[in-house]
């Protein structure tokens, strides 16, 4: 696909990404690349390229993952519902969530960029797009998390997001009268809670800036058969 | 006590000052000899003791003429010391005059005062009192020295204050030096316990195996690149930059240290670039600065040591070389990488090994944690014999086995394992610190101002620089660089400690400038430890440095850790660019398939260990609230829960949000505690603070058994205890708790209200307490139950529905339907999961469910 890369439109087209997504023209040359060997050349990815990623395959949030990329709120323009497929920029937009964020940048930025993960977390959790996590949809990711350590999945699932549900209630609404109820996380809440939580250590990737095309096709080969 | 008392006194009335000597000597020898050999010495340490409490030598004079009887008897204690000695048959000693068990005599034990006369008349009597303080003097001593560290280490903690502002090696320096100024003004040797074997053979492995066994396993993996690139080529970027410059500074004739040559400076180099950074470790603790700070910190203190030690052997052995030829530095550097290499080889062989036995040992729990102890030592000691890093070794297996270790031993041996570990670390390291103190004052010095000036200057300057250079090297490859402020933490957190101290102390007596050695080393360490930290909260809160709140233990964000864990692995394989969340992948499944059907016993348990730590925080929980409610006795220090037992009785509307809330409080602190087993461990001086909630759990344990002999639970003759058995039982506590689950419940139940009005009549029925009683661990489940009528109906009229129930969705209605299932099975005949539990009785009662958790014997 070396053509490709080198024809001028692309450059163009690299630059524009850039400026929206934020990453390097080279770090989106990459993740191109690996767009079309994941998308088998084509200028979309569906849903099925995904799932038939084999590294994902014991993943426990694989669904939760896939989904995140076929999300509109990750897009970040305003709109919420499903993608059927995803173009390269859609691709970047949502690994531009992961990027490492510039070594000098100001507590607000920090503060943004903290805020832009949290939200992608909680697209994650909130399937129906209501702006709020209900105790169903909790459930239903803590149980996927849990799904890969075998008997006590399924029953702990469901206790631990009752738990976690009590304390995100009893955390945000502390003077709650006897008589209410919690009726499910929304984003407030959810910052709230995670508050305290570290995620510059967690929510990273560190993107490849130079072509290691020999790493990459090292690491490529092993773990991916195509 | 008394018979040193005793003999010391009888010196003092000799007046024989070359007795005296004679026995400074000997106790000398005896430091040096500790292993037990050298016969009779002199009870210096306890006499020095005394010599404390009466005030120097005067009074002694005294006690001794108050009671002047003693010493005309001393033939006769002699004698019966010979009778003991036959009688025991114990190595044929002559008490008096004895010769070393071990056969090792290098002095002449001291003579004791007065004639000697062996063959006394009384010697057909039978010895009514006797005393063989020989035989007990060195393991006595050392427990007086252990003692006193101890009573200092109780002493600083009487005033918390103190040790938050001035760390505790300052303080035990601080003792020791007033401790060896008493014994310097008494004019009292030193105890010269620091022998190389010593320190190596028996104080090093205790504070390694510490450090190792605590270290935070998943954040050092995380940033194990950065801890060796700063622990290995720090330590050598310091110790070749302090060396070569302090080589350098020999040259000038004015200082006239002209005679050290560039080995020894390499070798004192080593020996003060091994950073010891316990204190600014608890201060980073204290202030949560972030986990990649004060694991770079960790690592680097641990590895360096590794590093300095190989080094420190090296260059001891070059240094003693004539000439230094070129093959020799590649030989050097070669070894370095057998030496280190090697170390972590045996320490994952042993580790493996310990993890291995610990799968059989499940019949013999007593003697658990022992083999722990046995195959790091082991691992330490083979190093050792192969003259391989020990201290890697251990280290390794350590963190090798922990993991496996603590899923197959039971949870009192996993508590054990931990104490004692933090035990032996705690004691070694206190009195390295003492002794140095001690040392500090009573040894003599060699003062060069401009040596050990500029030793400071270079400790700091390479230091500092050496964390410049390194970041940047090192930051392009981290996915979070450090930042100017997370260097100048590494920079400043590197106080020299008592491993400096121990490697100096112990430095062949062939070196020329050993005392100068040991002098400018005393020098940097207390210049470090007192000034760099002292300073370094100050300035560590003003500079504002990174801070992660480490101690956030709530469900949620171990939740989302792992969903953020998981998200990144995934989104990594998705755009195909792996980072260490790639290799732990592979990793576990390694571990998964084959590492731990080897080595765990119950491998069928498999779950995550952050499942494990919830399934135990609910069970807590439920150990809280049954404890509230059931046998209070069992939990005297939750008074508030007095109360709130006796609430019931009255009006619903009576409890207030305050109460609810002292509730939750109580509930979330108690909850969550056993998590902080990962994190609360790294202070080296702190124990694990989840004692109590195990003391907590295992007493449930035989609270829940007394509770349910009279009676299975379901029958109505313990209405109370069967009320009270989970929180929210009875229907006392009903009133009380529903507001509480309500919280942590969302809308369904709204809408359980609504569609199963049928509900409520049932509410009241006694048949329902038999769910109730599951309710903590099925909270949401039961929920809609809880409400009771007119709870229900004051809720509507206050306020309303809170939520819309027309947005509830598919599945809130079929949770509530399976829900309604679950009622109705629990009222009559099939009880829910949890609600069964207590009801078969002990066996299955929920906190002995889980293998781990469940005391096996």
């Amino acid at each position: 696909m070396g053509s490709w890369q080198a024809r001028p439109d692309h450059q163009r087209h690299y630059e524009e990404l850039a400026q929206k997504t934020g990453f390097s023209t080279e770090q989106i040359k990459n993740l191109h690349k690996r767009f079309q060997q994941l998308s088998g050349n084509q200028e979309t990815i569906s849903r099925e390229n995904l799932e038939n990623i084999p590294a994902l395959a014991n993943n426990p949030i694989k669904k939760q993952i896939i989904d995140a990329f076929f999300d509109k709120r990750n897009q970040q323009d305003g709109e919420s519902g499903c993608l059927e497929e995803i173009t390269l920029g859609h691709f970047l937009m949502v690994m531009s969530h992961f990027r490492p964020p510039q070594h000098k940048s100001s507590e607000d930025e920090r503060h943004a960029i903290r805020r832009q993960k949290l939200r992608f977390l909680f697209n994650m959790h909130d399937t129906d797009s209501d702006g709020t996590i209900t105790l169903a949809e909790y459930r239903k990711v803590v149980e996927e998390l849990l799904s890969k350590s075998g008997a006590i999945g399924h029953e702990a699932a469901k206790i631990i997001a009752d738990a976690a549900m009590l304390e995100v209630a009893s955390t945000n609404v502390p003077h709650m009268a006897p008589d209410e109820f919690y009726e499910g996380i929304t984003f407030e809440h959810f910052e709230q809670i995670l508050n305290g939580l570290e995620m510059e250590s967690r929510m990273h990737i560190r993107f490849l800036d130079v072509a290691t095309t020999t790493m990459r096709c090292g690491k490529g080969s092993s773990s991916s058969t195509y | 006590m008394h018979v040193s008392l005793f003999d010391s006194c009888a010196n003092l009335e000799e007046n024989s000052s070359k007795l005296l000597q004679k026995k400074k000597k000997c106790l000398c020898y005896f430091w040096m000899c500790p292993r037990g050999r050298s016969g009779d010495t002199t009870r210096v340490v306890v006499w020095t003791l005394i010599s404390f409490l009466v005030d120097g030598v005067k009074s002694g004079v005294q006690i001794v003429k108050m009671d002047p009887r003693l010493s005309k008897h001393w033939d006769v204690l002699l004698f019966s010391f010979a009778v003991l000695s036959v009688l025991h048959g114990s190595a044929g000693e002559i008490p008096g005059r004895p010769t070393t068990g071990g056969g090792v005599t290098v002095l002449p034990p001291v003579e004791p005062d007065g004639p000697q006369a062996y063959p006394e008349p009384e010697k057909d009597n039978l010895p009514v009192f006797t005393m063989d303080y020989p035989r007990i003097q060195i393991p006595f001593e050392i427990t007086l020295w252990v003692l006193l560290a101890s009573f200092a280490k109780i002493g600083f903690h009487v005033y918390n204050k103190i040790t938050i502002w001035v760390p505790e090696s300052c303080l035990l320096i601080s003792i020791g030096l007033i401790v060896g100024a008493i014994m310097h003004s008494v004019n009292e040797e030193p105890p010269a316990v620091l022998t190389t074997n010593v320190f190596f053979l028996y104080m090093l492995p205790p504070i390694v195996l510490d450090s190792g066994y605590f270290m935070p396993t998943r954040p050092f993996f995380e940033n194990i690149g950065t801890v060796l690139w700063f622990a290995v080529v720090g330590t050598l970027w310091n110790s070749i930059g302090i060396g070569m410059s302090l080589f350098a500074i020999c040259q000038i004739e004015a200082f006239g240290v002209q005679d050290i040559n560039l080995q020894e400076n390499l070798l004192f180099a080593a020996i003060i670039s091994a950073v010891d950074p316990v204190a600014v470790l608890s201060v980073f603790e204290d202030v949560s600065v972030n986990e990649q700070l004060y694991i770079v910190v960790f690592g680097e203190c641990l590895f360096n040591d590794a590093v300095t030690v190989v080094l420190y052997n090296m260059f001891t052995f070059v240094a003693e070389m004539p000439v230094v030829e070129p093959v020799d530095v590649f030989l050097g550097v070669a070894r370095f990488f057998v030496v280190g290499l090697g170390g972590m080889g045996f320490g994952v062989l042993f580790g493996f090994v310990a993890a291995f036995t610990t799968r059989f040992t499940s019949k013999v729990r007593e003697i658990e944690p022992l083999f722990i102890f046995m195959y790091s030592y082991l691992a330490y000691l083979v190093a050792e014999l192969f003259a391989i890093s020990s201290i890697m070794a251990i280290v390794t297996c350590a963190l090798t086995m922990k993991y496996y270790v603590e899923e197959n031993v039971s949870q009192r041996s996993c508590t054990t394992i931990r104490h004692v570990v933090k035990m032996l670390g705690s004691i070694s390291e206190t009195l390295i610190f003492f002794f140095l103190g001690v040392v500090t004052i009573t040894t003599e010095h060699e003062w060069n101002w401009g040596y050990i000036l500029f030793t400071l200057l270079f400790a700091f300057l390479w230091r500092g620089l050496g964390v410049l250079v390194l970041t940047q090297i090192i930051n392009p490859f981290r996915t979070i660089p450090f930042n100017l402020k997370d260097q100048f933490g590494l920079a400043y957190g590197g106080l020299r400690g008592a491993i400096s101290f121990a490697l100096a102390f112990t430095l062949p007596d062939n070196i020329g400038r050993k005392q100068l050695f040991v002098t400018a080393t005393i020098a940097i360490i207390i210049f470090t430890v007192f000034l760099q930290g002292i300073s370094i909260r100050p300035l560590i809160e003003y500079i504002n440095v990174r801070r992660t709140n480490r101690n956030l233990d709530t469900i949620n964000a171990e939740i989302h850790c792992r969903l953020m864990e998981h998200t990144i692995a995934g989104i990594e394989d998705l755009c195909g660019q792996w980072s260490h969340f790639y290799w732990k992948d592979k990793f576990m499944k390694f571990n998964t398939r084959i590492l731990r059907r080897i080595l765990i016993r119950d491998n069928r348990a498999e779950s995550s260990i952050v499942a494990l730590y919830k399934k135990l925080e609910l069970q807590n929980a439920m150990e809280i609230l049954d404890t509230v409610s059931g046998d209070i006795s069992a939990a005297p220090s939750i008074v508030s829960l007095h109360e709130e037992k006796k609430a019931p009785a009255k009006p619903k509307k009576k409890f207030l949000a305050a109460d609810l809330r002292s509730m939750h409080d109580i509930l979330a602190k108690n909850m969550y505690k056993i998590r902080q087993r990962t994190t609360s461990y790294t202070s080296k001086h702190a124990l694990p603070n989840d004692s109590r909630t195990r003391e907590i759990l295992i007493r449930r344990h035989s609270s829940i058994r007394r509770s349910l002999r009279p009676g299975s639970f379901q029958t109505a003759v313990l209405p109370k205890s069967h009320k009270y058995f989970s929180l929210p039982a009875g229907k006392n506590l009903d009133s009380n708790f529903p507001p509480v689950r309500q919280r942590g419940i969302d809308d369904h139940e709204t809408m359980s209200e609504i569609s199963f009005p049928a509900k409520h009549a049932r509410f009241v029925s006694p048949s329902r307490a038999s769910s109730k009683a599951a309710l903590p661990l099925r909270r949401l489940d039961t929920l809609e139950e809880v409400p009771s009528v007119d709870f229900l109906d004051e809720r509507r009229a206050r306020r309303g529905l809170p939520r819309t129930h027309s947005s509830s969705s598919e599945p809130r209605r079929h949770a509530e339907k399976s829900e309604k299932e679950n009622e109705d099975n629990g009222g009559s005949s099939v009880p829910p999961v949890w609600a069964a539990e207590p009801r078969d009785g002990t066996t299955r009662n929920p906190l002995l469910r889980r293998p781990q958790w469940n005391p096996k014997n």
